[in-house]
């Protein structure tokens, strides 16, 4: 088929962008590093400074890789989305769940200040974060597993995670009305969404976390692309939309979960990196778009992430704000381009 | 013309209708019909007597509300998951959302019962898929995009992914009803041939009266009151087509075999 060579031309491309963004990714940084020591220690060779060694392989590697992660699992959630609800404006943000797990580290962070005296000396850590996260987003997630089991209309299910969202959303903000100014810095720090936190034991945890959902997902390529006929085409085509929709509802759901987790609400990639890459592939084959997607969110996380921690100097920006000061126009560029052509 | 006759699809019992919030709603009770291979049957009727709820129901989309459907002898109650798909193909009324899949790819669908469980292709899936295209004169526009097509021609591609699906029964639902003259004339000719050429029974619910007398093989009729079906000769016998709509407006001619509108 001549069509699947065009891709791969495309496919092509975007590699070596996302080669590109890796390794410009890994020399940039408040400590500048020449291109030939980061391959040298890449590759367990000696670099010129001893210090390089530990600045490349235990804080911007682990950064580098969970960017990469953060980038595919919410460009992957957010095509799933996309397609499951046949709504072009879904995301991984539109069923509450990481607005669950918000409310989960703002009960951790602005809550500890009420529950400061009899937790006595308490500290917050990394962990008691990220379980913090994912126990939100996993009650979030329940709850809306259980409105689904009474309901069949995806389009309710769309707004119910909406108003789980506003709720927790509420939550939060009542929150932040009682807590001290630190807790409430401490959180928004956290909102501002952090790749650079993360130790390899981490990493590994959530890498795995995140491939074992791109496994189950590889199930839902077929079903996804007869639904994009609707329903009702799809069962004809003996699809069984029951599993369908949970395979996909819990795989997006934990990828959110566990991605604000580890990085904090990252918005913006989720909704932004499908329709990236349907302009770029022009097409809505999940087969092509799955992988697609996936190279798409690791590159722009990538780049982002390097625009973020301003080369040369010491500052790093909140990645949350460059996803969208970034992207958005690219996507409005985008758009607009296709239009007119 | 030696073929066996077989029946494809019975219904014991059935009755049709859907849930409200006040209870059951029932729009026709104890229907026992009975189609057979290499037929075009037309489904004609009132709109809301329950055209679309009897093909839904058929289709197993919707669940009887008292009854059997067998299709192929099996019970779809009893039928395993799956079973359907290898059996019937649906082209619905229903608009299907934007999407950037290619003719090719759409036709493609239709072989989802069939592939493995990453839908790839085998050489034999292409040759079904090129077949089906060809059957329906769109082999032209396999590359194009589906948003690109005219009404026409996204019915034709619509026929042939049902095609591809290598059932034996294909159900239409309107499938003209967006259609101007010509494009209408043209799908119904093409069911036709594909019921010449193929085994395969096609059942449409059209409102093309005049159309589908000339061209089906058989009717099921649908009123409030009752269900008649049979050969065109069988009806005229029976003095079904007048049970059709009120004589006042619409009248049907026994010598033309044609309804005239009255004025």
């Amino acid at each position: 088929m001549n069509a699947s060579k065009t891709y791969l031309g495309t496919f092509g491309f975007l590699l070596f962008l996302f080669s590109v963004a890796f390794f410009t990714n890994l020399s940039l940084g408040s400590v500048s590093i020449p291109i030939k020591d980061i391959f040298n220690i890449l590759f367990f060779e000696n670099a010129r400074e001893e210090s390089w060694h530990y600045i490349v392989l235990n804080y911007r590697l682990p950064k580098a890789f969970t960017a990469l992660l953060v980038g595919s699992g919410l460009g992957v959630s957010g095509l799933l989305m996309q397609t499951f609800f046949r709504n072009p404006l879904a995301g991984p943000f539109v069923l509450g769940i990481s607005a669950g797990a918000s409310l989960g580290v703002a009960s951790l962070i602005l809550g500890t200040s009420f529950l400061g005296v009899v937790l006595g000396g308490f500290t917050i850590t990394n962990w008691s974060l990220i379980v913090a996260s994912s126990t939100g987003s996993f009650l979030v997630l329940f709850a809306v597993l259980i409105a689904i089991k009474k309901i069949k209309n995806t389009m309710s299910i769309l707004i119910i995670g909406l108003m789980f969202g506003s709720i927790s959303a509420a939550i939060i903000n009542v929150l932040s009305y009682f807590s001290a100014a630190e807790k409430l810095q401490q959180f928004i720090f956290w909102s501002f969404g952090s790749l650079g936190n993360l130790n390899w034991a981490e990493v590994s945890v959530f890498g795995g976390i995140v491939v074992f959902c791109f496994l189950i997902l590889l199930k839902t390529i077929k079903p996804l692309n007869s639904l994009l006929l609707g329903e009702n085409y799809a069962i004809s085509m003996g699809v069984n939309i029951k599993q369908t929709r949970y395979l996909v509802l819990v795989c997006t759901s934990l990828l959110t979960g566990v991605i604000t987790a580890f990085a904090g609400p990252i918005a913006f990639v989720g909704l932004a990196v499908p329709h990236l890459s349907k302009l770029l592939f022009t097409t809505s084959n999940h087969r092509i778009l799955l992988p697609a997607v996936t190279i798409v969110g690791a590159t722009l996380l990538l780049l982002c992430d390097t625009v973020a921690q301003l080369p040369g100097s010491e500052y790093s920006l909140p990645i949350n704000a460059i996803t969208s000061i970034f992207g958005a126009p690219i996507v409005i560029w985008l758009l607009i381009r296709k239009k007119t052509a | 013309m030696g073929a066996k006759k077989q029946i494809v699809l019975e219904t014991k019992n059935l009755d049709i209708g859907y849930c409200t919030k006040n209870g059951l709603h029932y729009l026709a009770k104890n229907l026992n019909i009975v189609a057979e291979n290499k037929k075009l049957i037309c489904l004609l009727g009132k709109n809301g007597v329950g055209k679309s709820t009897l093909l839904k129901t058929i289709s197993k989309t919707l669940h009887p509300l008292g009854g059997d459907v067998f299709v192929d002898s099996i019970n779809l109650k009893k039928a395993a998951s799956g079973y359907l798909a290898k059996k019937m193909g649906l082209v619905l009324t229903e608009k299907i959302p934007e999407g950037q899949l290619t003719v090719f790819e759409l036709v493609a669908l239709g072989r989802q019962p069939y592939t493995n469980w990453l839908g790839r292709l085998s050489h034999h899936d292409i040759q079904s898929v090129n077949k089906a295209m060809e059957r329906v004169h769109i082999s032209n526009i396999r590359d194009k995009k589906y948003d690109e097509l005219s009404d026409g021609q996204l019915q034709k591609v619509m026929i042939a992914r049902a095609l591809a699906q290598d059932t034996e029964i294909i159900i239409l639902d309107e499938p003209t009803a967006h259609l101007d003259i010509h494009h209408t004339i043209e799908v119904f000719k093409l069911l036709q041939t594909l019921v010449q050429n193929t085994n395969k029974t096609i059942i449409i619910s059209t409102h093309e009266i005049n159309l589908a007398l000339k061209l089906a093989d058989e009717f099921w009729l649908l009123t409030e009151h009752e269900f008649i079906s049979g050969n065109l000769n069988q009806l005229i016998e029976k003095n079904a087509f007048e049970k059709l709509f009120p004589k006042k407006q619409i009248l049907f001619d026994a010598n033309t075999k044609q309804f005239h509108i009255q004025t």
